[in-house]
């Protein structure tokens, strides 16, 4: 699955290549995609997922759970994406845990990762047993996304709701505190 | 000021730790159920009321547009199918706002029950009052209700089953474990399960 994902972006920076020597403005986007190409999907069932979050080391992790076809998801990750790029060398990282559906991964969410250069790390996590695993990420999750945790060696909050720019990053603060 | 600054964090976090979700609003098992009167998609309007003959009911938050719904579409024709003859129909209803989410509009939901064929009334929780009232927070969200002398009482709150993906590889039917338990007069092994599905659009 791998393999193939690495041909297809293999593929398409080729392609985007051979098009773009015709003007400066399209090399810059090469340029951009460039660090997109190497895409692989980190799919996990949740027993392999799970090590992100018990993290002990001297980060805060912001693990927001989302996929491409939840609307309210698609609207914060800015905010998150934003939280990445203020915060990474304050300690904070931020993980997007997609749980789209195992035949969109290409279609879908493959290209929205590269369409929105997400720069956040992404995992994929696919485990179809989820009463079992909802409450080992947190008693409190219904199940609705999307949804955050985030938490640090002293400290685990969880939140089932939506986030705006300023709400996350006052909830970060928290934890650098 | 310190004072003032003080006590209002206080307030802050005494009104707030109201609403947590130890606290959560709606529904816990062995809770009555309210019953409501809400639009079908024929029109009519329909309350759990208007089943007397019933022995309880299958009640589905879903809606168009979620996948985890959709996915679930089949099966939930199918929950009706089986379990309407044995006095558990299934009732379903749209909690999101149809102005937050158009693909849930009414037309869209008439065009979607006549599409898939829905055996079983689909409502309109028209200003949104019955769902937070059940608590519910995601898209599917089922609460099976039995009729008992006191009224419709929560037996279950939670998921239909243990695969949104794979209806052949389900391990576990929670839904129909839990009406065949109160049909057979049994305790329900898990009264109460999670699982992904979409935040109701308000």
């Amino acid at each position: 699955m791998k393999y193939k994902f690495g041909i297809l972006f293999s593929l398409v920076f080729l392609f985007n290549c051979n098009q773009t020597v015709k003007n400066d403005k399209e090399i810059t986007y090469v340029e951009n995609t460039n660090s997109m190409e190497d895409i692989e999907l980190e799919i996990l069932d949740f027993k392999s997922f799970e090590p992100y979050l018990n993290k002990e080391d001297n980060q805060v992790y912001v693990i927001n759970f989302w996929a491409t076809w939840c609307a309210p998801c698609v609207k914060e990750l800015p905010a998150f994406e934003k939280i990445h790029d203020k915060y990474r060398n304050k300690n904070v990282k931020v993980i997007l845990v997609s749980l789209d559906f195992p035949k969109q991964y290409e279609s879908k969410l493959v290209p929205f990762i590269k369409d929105h250069k997400i720069q956040s790390q992404v995992v994929v996590l696919n485990d179809t047993d989820s009463n079992t695993w909802i409450p080992k990420v947190s008693e409190e999750w219904t199940g609705a996304i999307p949804s955050t945790l985030i938490y640090s060696r002293n400290n685990r909050e969880f939140y089932e709701k939506s986030f705006n720019y300023n709400d996350l990053e006052t909830e970060v603060e928290q934890f650098l505190k | 000021m310190k004072l003032l600054k003080v006590s209002i964090v206080l307030i802050a976090i005494i009104a707030l730790s109201a609403f947590t979700s130890l606290d959560s609003p709606g529904y816990k098992v062995g809770d009555i159920a309210t019953d409501f009167n809400l639009e079908n998609v024929d029109g009519n309007m329909v309350s759990l009321s208007n089943y007397p003959e019933s022995k309880g009911f299958i009640i589905i938050f879903t809606c168009n547009t979620c996948p985890y719904a959709v996915a679930y579409e089949d099966r939930v024709v199918a929950l009706n199918k089986k379990y309407a003859a044995l006095g558990y129909p299934v009732i379903a209803i749209m909690p999101n706002s149809p102005t937050a989410s158009p693909g849930d509009n009414m037309d869209a939901m008439k065009a979607r029950a006549k599409a898939k064929g829905f055996n079983f009334p689909y409502l309109l929780d028209k200003g949104q009052k019955v769902y937070p009232e059940y608590g519910a927070s995601r898209t599917p969200h089922v609460y099976v209700l039995q009729k008992t002398n006191k009224g419709n009482q929560v037996k279950y709150i939670g998921a239909i089953d243990d695969n949104y993906q794979h209806p052949e590889s389900v391990n576990q039917k929670y839904v129909e474990n839990a009406v065949d338990a109160l049909l057979a007069g049994k305790p329900i092994q898990e009264t109460h399960t999670r699982a992904i599905g979409c935040t109701i659009k308000v």
